[in-house]
């Protein structure tokens, strides 16, 4: 039988705002324990929660950017439960009246194997703001735990989705679209090694064609797309494998594990809480009106799918180059200053999306961020007009790339990405396409030469092509180019073959 | 000195006829003399007090003194002050020295007024005799073998012993009128949201208001001046331009539409308290005030819906005494959920844990729909029956408590007829409005005690000065108010 997985997922993103969701207290990360623990905090009795205007305003960034419902009211529910880093026995959040309702995210699934990329719509089903809770620390206090309450009451968006991927690779490529939008709107600064982005990954599967859900198990707080990516290929096989074998699925809540590569349940549902949810008496309705909207609306960036449309018409880019380069605010802007800075916009898309990428990646795929590029965009521009004037060809270009690349990294050189300091550098790809010998061979009467001895040296294949085989032509182009040890243009090569063969 | 008003004790304060150091001390000395019997305190701290009443008459003396600069208050122990210990009248809390103050602690410290003390209370404000707390229960300075009422029972009888000029207290369900009403004293619970609740520790969160209990109208006028006004720290705190609560108090009442439901007056209501406020209405007929019947439909809802809504509130308020971080931590324990478990079944009384174990329920799957819900509805029906009674009168009167003071233990197992206690307070709660006690005269008990009756007086949004007028114009010619009970023989009337 053919198996289909289906997915969705919960990911929690910490807000970017200067103090607690309900309190005064810092939500710095790293600090001493207890530290950044108010009464609030530590739920002394008495106190009261006050809500961050700032949490708010970023929740409505999150529904303007996805084009979601945002609500004129919501309310904050408790969440009951006890727990040692639940400081009130109960947590602030949003249940039945969330403050973003049904919106939808654009992802790319890049192409795997032999399948093509692809685009993919992943709708949203709502997204509200809750807080976090503290941290239980083990071990610190012989035969103890100790209790961090710096984290309680940080401020956090809970968003969550339909069930609607149907693959690892799609369930990461809506992460990663999503770990983007959030920090190119500026809500959160998605760094995952501290839990600012944390994913929970919800996984069933049923024969393909059928549409009942199976019962899903939950992947727990996965903060890297390498472990969210092994956790949902190792759980999909799993519960296939329990099917096969005639099992059956219990819902349940799972952890992975980076050194197995496995999931294992941590509890299951059926054991879980009853929260007894019921709307904060402490905290009014939040009211949203089209005015605060507005405000927001005013300071929202250019969102990713409106710079890509401008993109195909402003450069000309395909669909698929344009979409590419806005999937973060830094790509984007690295691509616009290579451009300004003089190279032809097709070819920087190309070079960007292509080559620099594929670097970055194989330096660091799990950061996967033009951050780590060691070739900045005035660099890149200087480049990529080598290739445009003819200095160089596309290929050697490319080993400039790489031995720029190398020189930057060994020098440590911390390269401005975009802008012009350092233009006095500018020199270097000079320099290194004069060492290596790169430089192409534009000079028609030397090129006239060394077709002239390919075409004396290959008199069959010259035959061949009189005969009016096609194939012969582009073998004496290889031949010529090959004779000038891959640094005559090609176009000129290409352009008195022809003419030397057809006159 | 002990029986002055508010408003005498600061001006001879002002006038240095007496010290805040001397009047604090007279009143620490009775307060030695008498508490041993009556226990209306549960924590003192005479250095501190002592201290803050020489730092009075250093403002005194520096000529800028605020009305209650110097007088000495006492605070229902409720309400958190730093560096004291706030137990809420309950074991959890016996051991927590609170690190900060409340919004109200620091509205008194703001004007100068002097902390004699902590009060009794019953034990998270759950109860209606006081027979709740932690600290044992609290004697009707009117007669020594009955309950001061609940839950603000030791502030009552403090106010009632002249244990200090006036006092805090708090008001769920009536915590501040029913024991205002049995110890013969005025109390004020505020509209919702008048006094901020930052620092109040939580019962009931959208029910809890903190208001003063005190000699007069005049004297709650006085202390809602320095109570009431806008905190940033509490949501639920009404931005509203400050007020001055001294300002209708002269105003005559010709004219004045008094409503009388007529479920406040059906069966239930002893016949005594009865007779007591029909006199009392009397004298508001002569002093021109106009009489309305009207009707409250819903009233005889008030006590299953508020016996839903606040445990159900209160179960969640309380989930935070865990053991965890402060209060109560049970002794042994072999795992987290036996430290919880024993902690918390060590650490709360048996009227405590029955309200945790209501509120949990109705708040469970399944139950939800039924009881919370529901009762949130008939909450909104029983709002609307006064905004339909404020159509045809101004203040609604009926009785605050349905009985005079009932002995100690006579209703300790029977927890219902304990709730009926609050029969015509807690409405006004559910609906946010203010509500006021009022002394209004006695009534003979069995055993021939003479035992004092309280007026309720219920306004509309925001009419606490139009209601404090009322009360004080009463007060003008009526003697109610400066009775006092004999503490030497506490029996009755002196």
């Amino acid at each position: 039988m053919e198996w289909e997985v289906v997915i969705g997922l919960e990911t929690h993103a910490q807000l970017q705002t200067n103090t607690k969701i309900f309190s005064g207290a810092s939500i710095k990360y790293g600090a001493e324990p207890n530290t950044q623990a108010c009464e609030v905090s530590i739920a002394l009795p008495g106190v009261l929660p006050v809500l961050n205007r700032q949490a708010v305003h970023c929740a409505i960034k999150f529904g303007l950017a996805i084009n979601a419902e945002i609500a004129p009211r919501s309310v904050f529910a408790r969440k009951n439960y006890f727990y040692p880093d639940l400081p009130k026995g109960y947590q602030i959040s949003q249940f039945e009246l969330p403050v973003v309702g049904k919106g939808a995210v654009t992802i790319q699934v890049p192409s795997v194997g032999k399948n093509a990329a692809y685009e993919k719509v992943v709708n949203i089903t709502r997204a509200h703001l809750e807080e976090d809770a503290g941290k239980s620390v083990h071990g610190a206090v012989e035969g103890m735990s100790g209790i961090d309450l710096n984290r309680a009451g940080t401020p956090l968006l809970e968003i969550v989705t339909e069930p609607d991927m149907r693959s690892a690779a799609e369930a990461v490529a809506y992460a990663k679209q999503l770990h983007e939008l959030v920090q190119w709107i500026g809500i959160c600064d998605g760094n995952m090694q501290e839990g600012s982005f944390r994913c929970d990954v919800n996984v069933s599967v049923r024969p393909k064609g059928t549409e009942k859900l199976g019962t899903r198990r939950e992947i727990k707080n996965l903060n890297s797309f390498k472990f969210m990516q092994q956790a949902i290929e190792y759980e999909t096989r799993w519960q296939i494998e329990t099917l096969e074998d005639g099992g059956t699925i219990h819902q349940a809540t799972v952890l992975f594990n980076p050194d197995t590569g496995e999931t294992r349940a941590m509890r299951s549902k059926e054991e879980a809480n009853d929260y007894r949810y019921f709307p904060d008496p402490d905290l009014l309705p939040l009211v949203i009106t089209e005015a605060d909207k507005a405000l927001v609306q005013a300071e929202m960036p250019e969102l990713p799918s409106a710079m890509k449309a401008r993109f195909e018409t402003q450069y000309g880019l395909s669909g698929y180059d344009a979409s590419a380069l806005t999937t973060s605010r830094e790509l984007a802007d690295y691509f616009v200053a290579t451009v300004e800075a003089g190279a032809d916009a097709k070819q920087a898309a190309n070079w960007v999306t292509g080559n620099v990428m594929a670097k970055v990646n194989s330096v660091n795929s799990e950061a996967y961020s033009i951050s780590s590029s060691k070739v900045g965009s005035e660099h890149l521009a200087q480049l990529l007009k080598r290739i445009a004037d003819g200095t160089v060809s596309n290929n050697a270009a490319k080993q400039v790339f790489e031995e720029l690349w190398v020189q930057n990294t060994l020098t440590n050189v911390s390269v401005q990405l975009t802008g012009s300091t350092i233009t006095s550098q500018l020199g270097a790809i000079d320099a290194i396409i004069e060492a290596k010998g790169l430089k192409q061979e534009s000079d028609s009467g030397a090129i006239e030469a060394i077709v002239d001895e390919v075409l004396a040296a290959n008199a069959a294949m010259v035959e061949e092509f009189k005969a009016g085989k096609e194939k012969a032509f582009n073998a004496l182009v290889g031949q010529a180019m090959k004779a000038s040890k891959g640094k005559a243009n090609p176009a000129q090569v290409n352009d008195i073959l022809k003419k030397k063969l057809t006159s | 000195m002990i029986n002055n008003s508010l408003k005498q004790l600061g001006d001879m304060l002002q006038a240095k006829t007496i010290s805040s150091v001397e009047l604090t001390q007279s009143f620490l000395a009775r307060i030695s003399q008498y508490n041993p019997s009556i226990n209306a305190y549960i924590s003192l701290d005479e250095s501190k007090t002592l201290a803050q009443a020489k730092a009075a008459d250093a403002r005194i003396a520096a000529g800028n003194a605020a009305p209650l600069t110097g007088i000495p208050i006492a605070q229902k122990d409720i309400f958190c002050a730093k560096d004291w210990r706030t137990t809420c009248g309950s074991k959890m809390l016996a051991n927590f020295i609170s690190p900060y103050d409340a919004h109200i602690i620091s509205q008194f410290d703001a004007v100068g007024a002097v902390n004699l003390g902590k009060t009794n209370m019953d034990e998270f404000a759950m109860g209606s005799s006081n027979e709740t707390s932690y600290f044992g229960g609290v004697k009707n300075p009117w007669s020594y073998d009955r309950v001061p009422g609940g839950s603000s029972g030791g502030s009552a009888a403090a106010v009632a012993a002249r244990l200090c000029a006036a006092a805090t207290g708090t008001d769920t369900g009536g915590s501040i009128r029913q024991p205002a009403s049995l110890c013969g004293l005025t109390g004020l619970k505020p509209t919702y949201g008048v006094v901020s609740r930052f620092g109040m520790i939580a019962f009931a969160s959208s029910l809890d208001q903190a208001g003063p209990m005190a000699k007069s109208a005049e004297d709650c006028a006085l202390m809602m001046n320095v109570m009431a006004g806008f905190d940033e720290r509490d949501s639920t705190s009404l931005n509203r331009a400050k007020e001055d609560y001294t300002k209708d108090l002269n105003k005559p009442l010709a004219g004045l539409k008094v409503g009388l439901p007529k479920e406040f007056f059906a069966e239930g209501l002893d016949a005594s308290v009865g007779k007591v406020i029909e006199t009392a209405i009397e004298e508001y007929k002569k002093l021109g005030a106009e009489i309305v019947e009207i009707s409250l439909p819903n009233t005889g809802l008030s006590i299953p819906v508020y016996y839903v809504l606040a445990p159900a509130e209160a179960s969640s308020n309380l989930s935070r005494y865990d053991g965890v971080r402060y209060g109560h931590r049970a002794a042994e324990y072999t795992d987290l959920m036996d430290m919880y478990c024993k902690s918390r079944a060590e650490g709360f009384g048996a009227e405590v844990k029955r309200r945790i174990l209501i509120g949990t329920y109705v708040l469970s799957a399944g139950y939800y729909d039924a009881y919370y819900l529901k009762a949130q509805q008939i909450r909104r029906l029983i709002a609307q029956d006064f905004v339909e009674a404020f159509n045809k009168c101004d203040v609604i009167m009926g009785p605050a408590a349905p009985s005079t003071a009932f002995k100690a233990g006579e209703k300790v197992d029977d927890p219902v007829a304990m709730y009926l206690q609050d029969i015509y307070t807690i409405s006004t709660n559910l609906a946010g409005l203010p509500g006021m006690s009022v002394p209004a005269g006695f009534a003979q008990s069995d055993d021939g005690k003479s035992l004092p009756v309280g007026l309720q007086i219920i306004g509309n949004y925001f009419d606490e000065a139009r209601m404090l007028n009322v009360a004080h114009q009463y007060q003008q010619v009526t003697d109610w108010h400066v009775q006092t009970p004999n503490l030497d023989k506490s029996e009755g009337k002196a």
